[in-house]
């Protein structure tokens, strides 16, 4: 799905989250929000996910205007940055929650459900833990629930904020890949919010600096490696 | 630390020997202490305590279940259920709710909303009741209006049971803020991104997440509803077998030298009270990390 983000502003209060920013992205990308904090990226996918209104502008998602779309309407599989699993729920229950919570005419079965879980458990490669609680499982572990979580909705597009944020260095090496394979697997438009330019160097197909509510450069990591747009971009990816 | 091989007591220095941790008291001190919380405790709690029951069952078990049974004081046991039952569930449903807006939303006024549900804590009962009279009673233009309707507040039934919710009202909710703030929207959002729509995320998401927390404002609540004097005293007229609760009938007993009957009551409300404290422990020794949030009263 080929997502617009049209002159996109946002104030809280008095102050402006993001200036009026615009970036189209296309189908099937691996989309990187890059920044240090404050710089509006997570408003920008929340806003992209229904979570916040925009001040003023337009989300067009191909083609269509969704601006005014519920977060329900939206199918977007959100990834939080600290996961957000229910806690009083099975892994289980967790990814079977975005089935089961559609309208009964167009709820899977029982059994279809319990199929499709049990596929999304293989695809994050963590086929034996159905029955556990969100705090009996590793940081690692968890993220990858709330992945198939997000994945099981059959979403039209993959938002995740910050998903490596609150794990050490190896096991985040590890799930970047994964995402990598999941992003190539299902070929969903994915964008995805970090302040780790390596991580973002490396991941995604296309990155976008951002600071301070506004878009400083939007390019592939290479381009912007090379050829840094301002004085900011060239600092931040120096250090 | 205990990992490391001690040498034998006597081969260390003196100074490690002298060494304790600095929050630890002297043996001496730590004996004052502990004395004094049990005299405090023993005289002001466990001692009335027994007395109670003692009085109650001075003249035996009988006498003292007689006089349970008779018809005014059953009135007025069925009276204070009763209104537990109408103000602690109505409670309830607006302590999660004051708690939910206060929680999942920014809005004008939060401050003042937050202050007004503590209201109840900080204005004696007795001018609470007062309150209700004035409002409600029959020489007021709503309350003429409803008696001359046939439906009186004050001395009668929804009196007894406003002034009970008056009194009650910040128990719910204030178990429940903290508990809500410290969970966040995360789950909440989740849910919604997920597709579930707002009634579906308050059931399957948020109500399980306060669960613990919710029971156990539902059980102090109930303890003051049954338990409470003041404001009740004021709007329900005492009229014996009628507007007379547990509480107001164990005061109009002891009065008139019905001592046994009068202790019997007691005895029972204690017993109520035991009850509800009983379950909040064992709440608390299950679910301690659910309600750890909320230490604060």
């Amino acid at each position: 799905m080929v997502i617009q983000i049209d002159e996109i502003s946002k104030l809280f209060g008095t102050t402006a989250a993001l200036h009026p920013v615009s970036l189209s992205i296309p189908g099937g990308a691996l989309v990187a929000l890059l920044g240090p904090s404050g710089s509006g990226k997570t408003t920008l996918l929340r806003i992209l996910g229904g979570l916040e209104y925009p001040t003023s502008g337009r989300v067009l998602f191909d083609g269509q205007d969704a601006t005014g779309m519920t977060v329900q309407e939206r199918r977007a599989g959100f990834v939080f940055q600290s996961y957000a699993l229910f806690r009083h729920m099975t892994v289980f229950d967790n990814i079977a929650y975005g089935l089961n919570a559609r309208p009964r005419a167009s709820r899977p079965s029982k059994a279809e459900i319990a199929r499709r879980v049990t596929r999304l458990l293989d695809l994050i490669q963590l086929p034996q833990i159905a029955d556990r609680y969100p705090s009996q499982l590793s940081g690692g572990q968890r993220q990858r629930v709330a992945l198939a979580r997000a994945l099981a909705i059959e979403p039209r597009m993959l938002l995740l904020d910050e998903p490596f944020g609150a794990l050490d260095a190896k096991v985040r090496k590890e799930l970047r890949q994964g995402l990598r394979e999941i992003h190539d697997t299902t070929g969903l438009t994915t964008v995805f919010v970090t302040h780790d330019q390596d991580e973002a160097m490396e991941l995604a197909d296309l990155v976008v600096v951002m600071s301070m509510g506004r878009i400083e450069q939007i390019g592939r990591p290479q381009d912007i490696r090379t050829r840094p747009a301002t004085p900011f971009v060239r600092d931040f990816i120096a250090g | 630390m205990s990992d490391i091989p001690l040498p034998p007591a006597g081969l260390r220095p003196a100074a490690a020997r002298r060494f304790h941790a600095p929050t630890d008291e002297a043996p001496a001190a730590r004996l004052v202490l502990i004395l004094l919380a049990v005299l405090g405790l023993g005289v002001l709690v466990l001692a009335p305590l027994a007395t109670v029951f003692a009085e109650a069952l001075s003249r035996g078990i009988g006498t003292a279940l007689a006089s349970l049974s008779d018809p005014q004081a059953w009135s007025a046991i069925r009276l204070t259920l009763l209104v537990a039952a109408i103000a602690v569930p109505l409670n309830a449903v607006f302590g999660v709710a004051a708690a939910w807006a206060i929680t999942k939303f920014d809005f004008r006024g939060k401050a003042f909303l937050i202050t007004l549900i503590d209201l109840p804590f900080s204005v004696s009962p007795v001018v609470a009741g007062l309150c209700i009279v004035l409002t409600f009673g029959a020489n007021s233009l709503i309350g003429g209006w409803l008696v001359a309707h046939g439906f009186p507040i004050v001395f009668a039934l929804p009196g007894i049971v406003l002034a009970t919710m008056f009194v009650t009202f910040p128990f719910v909710a204030r178990e429940l803020i903290p508990v809500m703030i410290e969970q966040g929207r995360a789950e909440e959002e989740a849910a919604l991104t997920l597709g579930a729509s707002g009634w579906r995320v308050f059931r399957t998401v948020t109500l399980p997440n306060i669960r613990w927390a919710l029971l156990y404002g539902v059980l102090l609540c109930n303890a003051r509803a049954m338990g409470e004097f003041g404001a009740v005293a004021v709007v329900s007229g005492k009229i014996r077998g009628q507007t007379a609760t547990v509480p107001i009938s164990i005061e109009m007993l002891y009065n008139e030298y019905m001592t046994v009957a009068a202790f019997s009551m007691a005895a029972l409300l204690a017993f109520l009270g035991l009850v509800t404290l009983l379950i909040k422990t064992a709440l608390e020794i299950r679910h301690a990390d659910q309600l750890t949030a909320q230490r604060r009263h």
